[in-house]
């Protein structure tokens, strides 16, 4: 598992399919960065049967909030945020048809189940290393939603991108199996081996 | 009197925004560099290797270790023998983290209402805690928050008979039910005592005392050790995905409390625990 597998974004359902959780990739081509505020207008418009923006369907989110390109830079600082927030919204774009989400954190069982359902990928990008990802990162572009700052939907040329699957389309979840490899017996009672209420974890 | 101009202190404002979000503290730096020597699971040393390439990235080409810039908390000790010139003290702060964040390409991160949520542009207000003190300096630490880990903050009003076992099963669950979205490994303080309010700001200025630098107190040094080597049997490791270093460092503050309360609370900072102080 440690070699890391060369991948173009964004990519077909076969190749969404084969992605196992734990092994490392280095994405290239195009993704689409969104996050809360993006999000919440995504589910707006499905709710009322419009399009989205851009056509998502097939594509890969990044759950980004850059800062600002210094003049003369492509784009700041722009690692991953926590996947978890975008939990209620993430069930209904995987059926809509997103094939690849790139953040950090655990999901929710929802949303597990719908990446399974749907045949998608959940990858993990270092969280906190958004000085190092600028560097993959070719184009960016604010392509709708620009009101909304920093939390627009941005469209986003990358070039070896690391990341690491997290949820494969099997279900199988490295937020789990990794940690409980190194877990010591009897650590603490394990709240997070069942849902917590109100908030979908899962084991 | 000693006079300290408000227009100062705006500019040393503006400069540790900009170097708190560019330069990691070298004691966490060192931290990073020894949980890579510590670390048995390879993802875990591999991300360890990044976060210490990211911080030198971040260092020389002045770009933000993290996308998240924070939310600015001010912490401002005045000398009650100081005199600020040419302007409000409170005005003064803001002024500086909005060209701060302006001039240093850093986010804005901050919303003018919980509800609405509008940005306000220039990443202010900040959050300012200010202490009166004898003398006549001033000194003044900006913490970047990010919220990541600022979301996974806990408090627990437990009841005195629960103790130091109490204690420890709080915390621990606090960091369990966090998990990998605070980005380990991470720092955690641990606030004991006060009011319920105080016992939120104590875990948070806990964040703020070297990661070197156990408690002058033994039974909470023996404490915080305590609940380093439980955190890390939790066994998430860096960014969640397996490993032994999952906390850099537990620091606990305590403060008086009453006959009926133990309030407990927790607040967590990931890897990139960001602070810089300027003193005058």
């Amino acid at each position: 598992m440690d070699e890391c597998m060369r991948i173009r974004v964004p990519f077909d359902a076969e190749t969404a399919g084969a992605l196992q959780a734990g092994q490392q990739v280095l994405l290239s081509g195009v993704i689409f960065g969104a996050r809360d505020q993006a999000h919440q207008r995504f589910a707006e418009a499905l709710a009322r049967g419009r399009d989205l923006p851009v056509d998502l369907r097939g594509q890969v989110i990044y759950y980004v909030g850059p800062t600002p390109a210094r003049p003369g830079r492509v784009i700041g600082a722009a690692g991953p945020t926590t996947g978890e927030r975008m939990d209620a919204f993430t069930p209904e774009l995987l059926a809509y048809g997103v094939r690849g989400i790139i953040a950090k954190g655990n999901r929710s069982l929802e949303v597990i189940a719908a990446i399974v359902q749907n045949g998608a990928v959940y990858l993990a990008a270092t969280g906190g290393a958004g000085a190092l990802l600028s560097r993959c990162i070719k184009e960016a572009q604010a392509v709708a939603y620009q009101d909304l700052g920093t939390e627009a939907l941005w469209r986003f040329v990358i070039e070896d991108f690391p990341a690491i699957v997290a949820i494969d389309s099997r279900g199988r979840n490295l937020y789990q199996t990794g940690p409980a490899g190194y877990r010591q017996p009897h650590a603490h009672s394990p709240v997070n081996q069942r849902p917590a209420p109100g908030r979908g974890r899962t084991s | 009197m000693r006079e300290l101009s408000a227009d100062l202190i705006a500019a040393r404002v503006a400069a540790l925004c900009q170097e708190a979000n560019f330069d990691l503290p070298p004691d966490v730096l060192s931290a990073l560099d020894k949980a890579g020597q510590q670390e048995d699971s390879p993802t875990g040393r591999r991300i360890l290797n990044e976060l210490c390439a990211n911080a030198g990235v971040a260092a020389s080409e002045r770009i933000p270790l993290c996308q998240d810039t924070g939310m600015v908390l001010a912490f401002v000790e005045v000398g009650q023998d100081l005199h600020v010139t040419g302007g409000s003290l409170a005005e003064a702060i803001n002024r500086g983290v909005a060209r701060g964040y302006r001039d240093g390409y850093l986010r804005a991160s901050v919303v003018v209402d919980p509800l609405r949520r509008v940005n306000t542009g220039d990443n202010t207000p900040a959050v300012v805690y200010y202490d009166i003190v004898p003398g006549d300096g001033f000194r003044i630490t900006i913490m970047p928050k990010g919220f990541g880990s600022e979301n996974c903050t806990a408090l627990g009003m437990l009841k005195p008979a629960d103790g130091l076992a109490g204690v420890r099963q709080f915390v621990l669950a606090a960091v369990d039910r966090a998990g990998a979205n605070p980005c380990p490994p991470i720092s955690v303080g641990v606030g004991l005592g006060g009011t319920a309010d105080k016992a939120l700001l104590l875990a948070k200025r806990a964040l703020l005392r070297p990661l070197d630098e156990p408690n002058q107190d033994p039974d909470l040094a023996a404490l915080e050790n305590d609940l380093k080597v439980a955190i890390n049997g939790l066994g998430y490791g860096p960014e969640g995905f397996g490993g032994r270093v999952t906390a850099l460092a537990v620091h606990v503050e305590t403060y008086p409390t009453h006959i009926a309360g133990l309030p407990v609370a927790v607040n967590i900072s990931c890897h990139a625990l960001r602070h810089k102080t300027w003193t005058w």
